[in-house]
């Protein structure tokens, strides 16, 4: 066990008084990267599990691999295919100059999709680790508590609902908005009650609108611009293309995500494998996950039954709902957050339809924002802390009637 | 009554008193750090703002603005320079009763609100409410509308913060932010969420 040996060499360096006392916080990181912490709770209650929070957080970042790899694969064709039929060069800006060295720009490739949203995903996602990485160890070394890896889940789920054409900078930006306003103001992982990866969406998409929205910003294409499945939708309704390919969209396309959007939402398929992973191994809850689906379809389907003359949107039918935009994505990676959802099991039921009602009702009837999922996630935050009260007082009150206490 | 409902909820979540207008701040961050005393002020916001929209109305319609007392024989004058001394006079003498109301049948909601109670009086969302219903030109039954949902909203928003602020308890707020500061932090932070829903159109 040399790892170990040089582990324990090292510990009284960062204890208290040590030379690098300061950055503990960086020792124990690693520390419990590799090896399970021997500390164990004294006092009852006593769980007898093997997972811990580091164990939760890598489960969802692993399980947002899914979407990810597919996203790259899909924005490169995207982008490609939008190349091909504008009958143009690449990209038009410094992104070309990698691509350029590694491969081509025709869209049968899979490496050359791959490679073109590899130069797209990867400097975005390396800014927001980063930037997010800082801030988190600046807090854990000044404030002493623990480099927690709630900031690896937000870095890859950010990056994944941003799109790609996004300014480096735009990112940094969110993301130090996200982590420091959003939960370490509150006191790190586990005390916000915000999702702080919505919250930084949130803060992009009110700061930098022309960035953040709009027709121009879904393909990683210089000049391009063509609406979203979703912004066809509400303005003409159903049927839509694909803008890039110029195909007209079927729903299995829209399930396997043939078409533009943010990184990581497009594929419904891709998120539901991850979204298999977090169920599988009980991370995330199932109650929220139903909950937000059924708010969703019911709330869909009596726009359906209601109806209107001037709104193509309220024809919309439930399963192409699913599809499009980001509604997946949202329900299997952002409503789940442990922490900015409900607490209690009937609880989560309230807070997932919420969710899918508000998606709906900002969609439908909402013509400023096209996309509803994330305001609505952060929507229900702000009432989740309400459901858990209102479940435990009417829990108390039943038990009270039954004479138990 | 299609339109007076759509006013209803555009004044609850749209047009939101506390979280998208920012008014009846202090009383908004004083009461809300429990649950049950921030549902009781609520409610007795809703009811001044039920009655006292209305009222006021009433006076400014009937009394108050040019030509109402044509039957008086004054057509050409106008009484709309005492509108606020008008306004906030029925306000406070509804808060007034509202407070021996409370006082006698609900002393514990009375001693909790304490001071808080009777600075409904200068609460801005209250005088807020009748003001935007004379800039507006609501009707009476629109008046209704309006003040209850503006109550409503308030009250909604009040609830909501301290639901928030119980779970912040086990939070682990840096000292210089503690209180206040992390209340304004998590007040901004609803007022984003509620975002979502400026620019629905009803």
């Amino acid at each position: 066990m040399g790892l170990r040996r040089i582990l324990d060499d090292l510990e009284p360096h960062f204890e208290e008084g040590g030379r690098f006392g300061k950055f503990y916080a960086l020792y124990e990181a690693v520390d419990t990267i590799f090896y399970s912490p021997s500390k164990i709770t004294v006092a009852q209650p006593h769980v007898r599990d093997g997972i811990d929070l580091k164990r939760v957080m890598i489960t969802v970042w692993i399980a947002a691999f899914f979407p990810m790899f597919y996203g790259m694969a899909n924005l490169g064709y995207q982008a490609n295919s939008a190349i091909m039929n504008l009958g143009l060069a690449g990209t038009g800006d410094w992104h070309e100059v990698i691509i350029s060295l590694l491969a081509g720009h025709n869209p049968e490739s899979l490496w050359d999709n791959m490679i073109y949203g590899a130069a797209h995903y990867l400097p975005i996602y390396a800014t927001v680790f980063a930037v997010g990485g800082f801030w988190e160890v600046l807090f854990a070394i000044k404030r002493r508590h623990e480099i927690n890896e709630g900031f690896f889940v937000t870095s890859i789920l950010l990056t994944l609902i941003l799109p790609p054409d996004i300014p480096l900078w735009q990112a940094a930006l969110g993301i130090s908005f996200g982590i420091v306003i959003g939960k370490e103001v509150f006191g790190g992982t586990g005390k916000n009650f915000l999702n702080p990866a919505l919250t930084a969406r949130a803060f992009l998409y009110f700061a930098y609108a022309p960035q953040m929205s709009g027709d121009a910003v879904w393909t990683a294409v210089d000049g391009f611009s063509g609406a979203t499945a979703l912004s066809q939708m509400a303005t003409n309704g159903l049927p839509v293309v694909a803008a890039a390919t110029g195909e007209q969209l079927t729903w299995l396309n829209a399930f396997f995500g043939q078409m533009q959007g943010s990184i990581g939402e497009t594929s419904t398929f891709a998120i539901l494998l991850g979204g298999a992973l977090l169920l599988i191994t009980r991370i995330a809850s199932w109650r929220t996950m139903l909950g937000v689906f059924l708010g969703m379809a019911a709330t869909a389907t009596l726009f359906n039954l209601i109806g209107s003359d001037t709104n193509p949107h309220f024809a919309t039918p439930w399963y192409w709902h699913a599809v499009v935009g980001g509604f997946a994505f949202g329900m299997v990676y952002m409503a789940t957050d442990p922490v900015s959802s409900s607490m209690t099991n009937s609880g989560k039921w309230f807070y997932g339809a919420l969710i899918g009602f508000m998606t709906i009702i900002i969609r439908v009837v909402n013509p400023a924002y096209p996309e509803g999922i994330m305001l609505a996630i952060l929507f229900a935050n702000l009432f989740a802390p309400l459901i858990d009260f209102s479940v435990v007082r009417a829990n108390i009150s039943r038990r009270r009637a039954r004479g138990v206490i | 009554m299609e339109a007076l409902i759509s006013l209803f909820v555009k004044a609850v979540f749209i047009e939101n008193m506390a979280l998208q207008m920012f008014l009846g701040m202090c009383t908004f961050l004083a009461v809300s750090k429990k649950v049950e005393t921030a549902i009781g002020l609520g409610v007795a916001v809703v009811v001044v703002q039920v009655i006292t929209v209305p009222v006021n109305n009433l006076i400014f319609n009937l009394l108050l603005r040019e030509g109402a007392l044509g039957w008086m024989g004054l057509p050409d004058l106008s009484l709309a320079f005492l509108g606020f001394l008008c306004y906030i006079g029925v306000i406070a003498a509804m808060v007034q009763m509202l407070e021996m109301f409370l006082d006698k049948y609900v002393p514990a909601l009375y001693s909790a609100l304490g001071v808080f109670l009777p600075l409904i009086t200068v609460n801005c969302a209250i005088l807020g409410a009748t003001l935007f219903m004379v800039e507006r030109d609501y009707t009476f039954p629109e008046s209704v509308a309006f003040g209850l949902g503006s109550g409503f909203g308030w009250a909604l928003a009040i609830v909501a913060l301290a639901g928030i602020r119980e779970k912040l308890k086990y939070s682990d707020v840096p000292e210089g932010l503690r209180g206040l500061g992390i209340t304004f932090i998590t007040v901004g932070l609803m007022s984003l969420g509620f975002m979502s829903l400026s620019g629905v159109s009803l």
